[in-house]
């Protein structure tokens, strides 16, 4: 039986529970419940994947309608789900790496006044992340990627107490909302040219010529739209190093792993639409491209450890969009899944060095906790291995199935922006670990005397994702190491068509794998040379060129650029037309000059006899000579 | 012979009224109870007809028609899907209005039930009345009371408040009570058989030129109820100084009447002049939308922010309401449903916090979520709810009314989406200032949460938040066939053409100028 519908089922009905009875509860009914919830969605999901697996070729999946929703002339939208190959990789993602967290949270938030409010939080997240996923119209996955933004924003501000951590999370929502503006007209594009919200009507329209090339371009760019919001590229990323105000947790799993690929997972959902456009797989592919790029510059620069780790996961994600730009739809997923286990791995391993540290975040305040924190920086240290692209361990894969795929389709400055960006990599990432782990001791001595390794709670799951990082590549070994061998990309292929993928040829595939693996090579070397070898390095480096340091300190200005540009025109403009035209002009007018004014004055004050009895008395005559005079 | 239902359905507000009128004005308990009694069984009965109303049927239901005035005038009542939701709307939120005003009310409770039950029987009447005469006695109804509301419960501008409502809302009045009476004449000139009747002048065919000053004197009314930008500045004022109750049930019902009228009346019945109008009143409702949401940024007052906000969601709601196709009118009338909810929902909520903080200055306040956290909570949903959040009743309407509007003209839906972005920002941005950051002050620190009774009161309206987010095809069912319908009078489909014979036309003339002497 295909039980795949019930996969939210648990996460929901706990957030429900958690939000109506949550301040009652105990702690441990609040952990049993969370936790246990998104377990028992985790074992669905792994049912039903291999129940998939068991069928596999019996295509085409059907869309099972639970509930027909909403219903006006010709328009319909149901609560239906569809439980593809894809579908299947992401509920796992989201509930496999989302059970971890659960468990890690218990321990990292143990201690929290809003316990019960977190956790409700983090299972709405998970109920509503699955329904994006599962769900097989844009109008159900809609209700889903505002849920998650909702829990998003609830999460950023979890300490809202903190005015930075409340600014941070309206901030989240106000940018993902105007990504949204332009979603919401893509679905109506869609809508209206294919007749359907369900994904596999546009399927068929566009792979039947039912919709006009210009038309699928304008749809396709307006859904990504969307996705720049929801997934942080550029111009819409704004929001994300922000949102680092929020629990490291909540971090690792709505801001790394999960949430933030739902862009990506929409471009792959619809990888017929912008195949078909061409257009709009362009401009997804340069946005990519040039946001893996820009993000990783930030990341060179910055101190805090998570504001590194949020630019690099905008960056990261910037390669998923330029896989699935070039057409590699599969490996763009590929790498979704593998930067899903070595980020959240990152960021937990942050979040236990934060643990240890009294909460610091500075890495100029850190320095030798290799030695204090070891099994931490053992995961850590196998998280930037997985995420440099250093062979075998898992983003070497698949950040390779992006660039080769790139390179083969002729993309060659797109590749070469993706080399770049992966010397980057390496280059900030290698930095943090020298920085944190290696080298002298520079915390305070108070801080020193506490330091201490997390919890079993917060370890264990350190040491699964360690597994998954490390390991998660082998499912998809490139071509020219092992016909076959490229389990995922054969499992998606009834969702995204493996067609005409150009193919490199062995001998220039390891070409790319040699370039590949010297780029993240050159990145951990020069970090040694800089932050090893000659530590004054940095510093005379950013003496020679101050502009360019305080440039990409600040971000390029970004912000500061929209708040000048955007925000406080709109806000100025308002301010003076509320003062001006609406209580002036308008109201003015309304009010009037001269004889009405008066006019209202005199009629008020006879009226005004402050007795009801009169007033009641006034309105009965008044009704009375009115019928009177229409009637007689 | 069934029972008149819908005169009972007004009537008993009303007999409510009368009664408050003999009891003793030191037992509140008894003017409370009895307040409650009554309003309690207009939302029983509404829930009854709502039950036993056929979605499948266009035509009005539950129709009384007698003889009624002299000369052809009937009483003539009955409810189309539009005016059944509408009504239950009213029915629903009339009893928590009530509630709700417990604490709120020191002086003159009985005469402040009395306006409150007269309000009900009024607006129920406006949606329920068949024949414009009726129409506009129930029009004019609604218009006193909430005036007195304003003016003797409300806050420190009241009179100020209160005279600028009736001040504009009864320019527009006298407007379309002129124009009323021209459309009398000339429904009498072509020879119709009940003066004034509403479905018989859906049928009428008026020359264009004709039609162009009654439908500008009609819509000027209708569009100072809504309101639409310019005519919008009374909103602000009113809902400012209002009491709690009374601001629920102005934007919640009040400006739903103007919408209503333009889709009963002022479209249908003039289609021509309509159709000519429509790019002017849609550029309107555009800027509404643009305008209201921008003006909701900058407010200091909570209650003005809300304010402006329903400006905005009007203009949205008058925008798929000139879209004309069935799922733009289809989503306004839900729109007017979820509108309804969550911004009466907000209003009691700001209610609560007044009533503690004795303030409504965004500036005030800052980490009330800390010291009222079920507070803060059913604040959130009320906000989520009317930025339009899938699962929550905005959406639906919100949806819809994009969908339909983009169907008509995209562009109109291009101009209409940025609501999506300023909705969250005011909405927001207003939670930030008063729910975060940290505690602001000692008398911040002082406030106590929510109320036992205060949830009673609004969890009810969450509930019917989810529900219509969840299963929106409860309403939408109901309101399909009667929204088909009168899209088809809007286009003119179902017209019949009556014939006007000259000495017809004289006979009727002169037979209304008797009427008139």
């Amino acid at each position: 039986m295909d039980a795949s519908w019930l996969i939210p089922l648990a996460p929901g009905l706990s957030a429900f529970l958690l939000i109506i009875f949550g301040r009652s509860l105990s702690r441990r009914l609040v952990t049993w419940l969370a936790c246990g919830s998104v377990a028992v969605a985790f074992s669905f999901s792994l049912l039903s994947a291999l129940r998939l697996r068991a069928a596999a070729g019996s295509v085409p999946y059907p869309a099972r309608i639970l509930l027909s929703w909403i219903r006006a002339g010709d328009f319909r939208a149901d609560i239906s789900f569809r439980f593809d190959p894809l579908a299947a990789v992401m509920v796992l993602v989201v509930t496999g790496v989302g059970l971890l967290i659960h468990v890690y949270s218990t321990g990292y938030m143990a201690r929290e006044k809003g316990y019960a409010r977190y956790f409700a939080a983090l299972n709405l997240f998970t109920f509503s992340m699955l329904i994006l996923v599962l769900a097989s119209n844009f109008i159900l996955m809609f209700v889903g990627w505002e849920g998650v933004g909702l829990c998003s924003y609830l999460l950023i501000g979890f300490w809202f107490e903190k005015p930075a951590a409340a600014k941070a999370g309206m901030k989240a929502f106000l940018v993902n909302r105007i990504g949204d503006a332009g979603f919401l007209l893509g679905i109506l594009v869609l809508l209206f040219a294919v007749g359907s919200a369900e994904f596999s009507a546009v399927d068929q329209a566009v792979s039947g010529g039912a919709i006009a090339k210009s038309t699928a371009t304008l749809a396709a760019l307006l859904l990504f739209a969307g996705a720049t919001g929801k997934s942080a590229q550029i111009p819409l990323h704004v929001w994300l190093p922000d949102a680092m105000e929020g629990p490291t947790p909540v971090s690792a799993l709505i801001h790394a792993a999960t949430m933030v690929t739902a862009g990506v997972y929409m471009v792959a959902r619809m990888n017929a639409l912008y195949a078909f456009s061409g257009t709009a797989a362009g401009v997804v592919a340069a946005v990519g491209a040039f946001t893996a790029v820009f993000a990783a510059t930030i990341a060179l620069v910055q101190n805090d450890i998570k504001r590194i780790l949020a630019y690099s996961t905008i960056s990261q994600l910037g390669y998923m969009f330029l896989g699935c730009g070039v057409g590699a739809y599969a490996a763009g997923i590929f790498h979704l899944v593998t930067h899903a286990f070595f980020k959240s791995l990152l960021f937990l391993a942050a979040g236990s060095v934060m643990h240890a540290l009294s909460g610091e975040l500075d890495i100029r305040r850190m320095g030798g906790l290799r030695h204090r924190l070891p099994l931490t920086y053992t995961a850590f240290l196998i998280g930037t291995l997985a995420i440099a692209g250093i062979p075998l361990f898992s983003g070497f894969f698949s950040k390779d199935a992006i660039l080769s795929a790139a390179y083969a389709g002729g993309h060659r400055l797109l590749w070469a922006a993706g080399l770049l960006g992966a010397v980057l990599t390496a280059f900030y990432m290698f930095r943090l670990v020298f920085l944190a782990f290696h080298g002298g001791e520079r915390t305070t001595p108070e801080v020193r005397d506490r330091i201490h390794e997390s919890p079993s709670s917060m370890t264990v799951p350190l040491l699964i994702l360690s597994g998954l990082a490390a390991m998660a590549g082998w499912i998809g070994i490139p071509a020219v190491l092992g016909e076959k061998a490229d389990l995922l990309r054969r499992f998606l292929a009834p969702v995204i068509p493996v067609i005409r993928t150009p193919h490199a040829g062995s001998s220039s595939e390891w070409f790319l794998i040699l370039t590949a693996t010297s780029a993240a090579g050159l990145g951990l070397g020069l970090a040694w040379l800089f932050y090893q070898r000659w530590p004054g390095l940095p510093a005379r480096f950013a003496a020679w060129c101050p502009g360019l340091h305080k440039i990409l300190l600040k971000s390029y200005g970004v912000d500061e650029i929209y708040q000048a540009v955007l925000v406080r025109p709109l806000v100025g403009a308002s301010e003076l037309t509320y003062r001006r035209f609406d209580l002036g002009l308008i109201d003015g007018a309304v009010n009037g000059a001269g004889a009405a004014t008066r006019f209202a004055g005199r009629l008020a004050a006879s009226l005004q006899t402050g007795r009801i009895k009169d007033y009641a008395l006034g309105f009965l005559l008044g009704t009375t000579i009115f019928l009177a005079w229409i009637l007689l | 012979m069934s029972l008149p239902l819908l005169t009972i359905l007004w009537a008993l507000p009303l007999a409510g009224a009368v009664l408050l009128i003999f009891l003793p004005k030191e037992r509140r308990d008894i003017l409370y109870g009895t307040a409650l009694t009554f309003t309690g069984l207009v939302l029983a009965l509404a829930i009854w007809l709502f039950i036993r109303f056929d979605g499948a049927t266009a035509g009005p239901q539950f129709v009384e028609r007698t003889a009624w005035l002299g000369g052809g005038v009937q009483y003539h009542v009955g409810i189309d899907g539009i005016s059944l939701v509408l009504i239950l709307l009213t029915a629903f939120l009339m009893p928590l209005a009530v509630l709700s005003s417990r604490n709120a009310v020191s002086s003159r409770l009985k005469e402040y039930l009395f306006f409150f039950l007269l309000l009900e029987a009024g607006i129920i009447g406006v949606f329920a009345a068949l024949n414009l005469i009726l129409f506009y006695v129930f029009w004019e109804v609604v218009l006193i009371p909430m005036a007195f509301l304003i003016g003797v419960w409300g806050g420190p501008r009241r009179v100020y408040a209160a005279t600028k409502f009736v001040l504009v809302t009864m320019f527009g009045s006298l407007l379309m009570l002129a124009a009323i009476l021209v459309l009398g004449r000339l429904s009498a000139e072509a020879g119709g058989a009940a003066a004034f009747d509403i479905l018989e002048l859906h049928r009428l065919a008026i020359p264009a030129g004709t039609q162009t000053w009654l439908f500008l004197a009609f819509a000027v009314a209708f569009a100072v109820k809504v309101p639409m930008i310019p005519l919008h500045t009374w909103l602000p004022d009113a809902h400012v100084e209002a009491p709690t109750a009374g601001s629920v049930l102005l934007a919640a019902v009040l400006l739903k009447m103007g919408a209503y009228g333009f889709l009963r009346l002022a479209l249908p019945i003039f289609p021509d002049a309509a159709a000519r109008f429509l790019p002017a009143l849609a550029a309107l409702a555009i800027a509404g939308i643009l305008y209201g949401g921008c003006m909701a940024l900058v407010q200091k007052d909570i209650k003005a922010m809300v304010a402006y906000s329903s400006v905005s969601h009007m203009g949205l709601i008058m925008l798929a309401l000139f879209s004309s196709n069935i799922e733009s009118v289809q989503g306004a009338v839900f729109q007017m449903l979820a509108h309804g909810l969550s911004t009466g929902l907000l209003f009691l909520l700001v209610g609560i916090l007044y009533e503690r903080a004795h303030t409504r200055s965004l500036a005030d306040f800052g980490g009330v979520a800390r010291v009222m956290p079920v507070f803060a909570a059913f604040f959130l949903v009320a906000s989520l709810a009317s930025l339009g959040l899938p699962g929550l009743s905005g959406f639906v309407g919100e949806f819809l009314c994009l969908y339909g509007i983009f169907g008509a003209h995209s562009i109109w839906a291009v101009l209409a989406v940025p609501t999506v972005i300023l909705s969250a920002a005011y909405l927001l941005g207003a939670l930030r200032r008063v729910m975060h950051g940290p505690v602001a002050d000692d008398r911040v620190r002082g406030l106590r949460d929510m109320t036992w009774r205060e949830i009673a009161v609004t969890a009810p309206i969450v509930v019917l938040i989810l529900w219509l987010g969840l299963f929106p095809r409860t309403f939408l069912a109901k309101t399909e066939a009667s929204v088909s319908a009168a899209i088809r009078l809007i286009e003119k489909r179902d017209r019949i053409f009556v014939r006007t014979s000259a000495p017809a036309t004289e006979a009727a003339r002169g037979e209304f100028e008797e009427r008139r002497r």
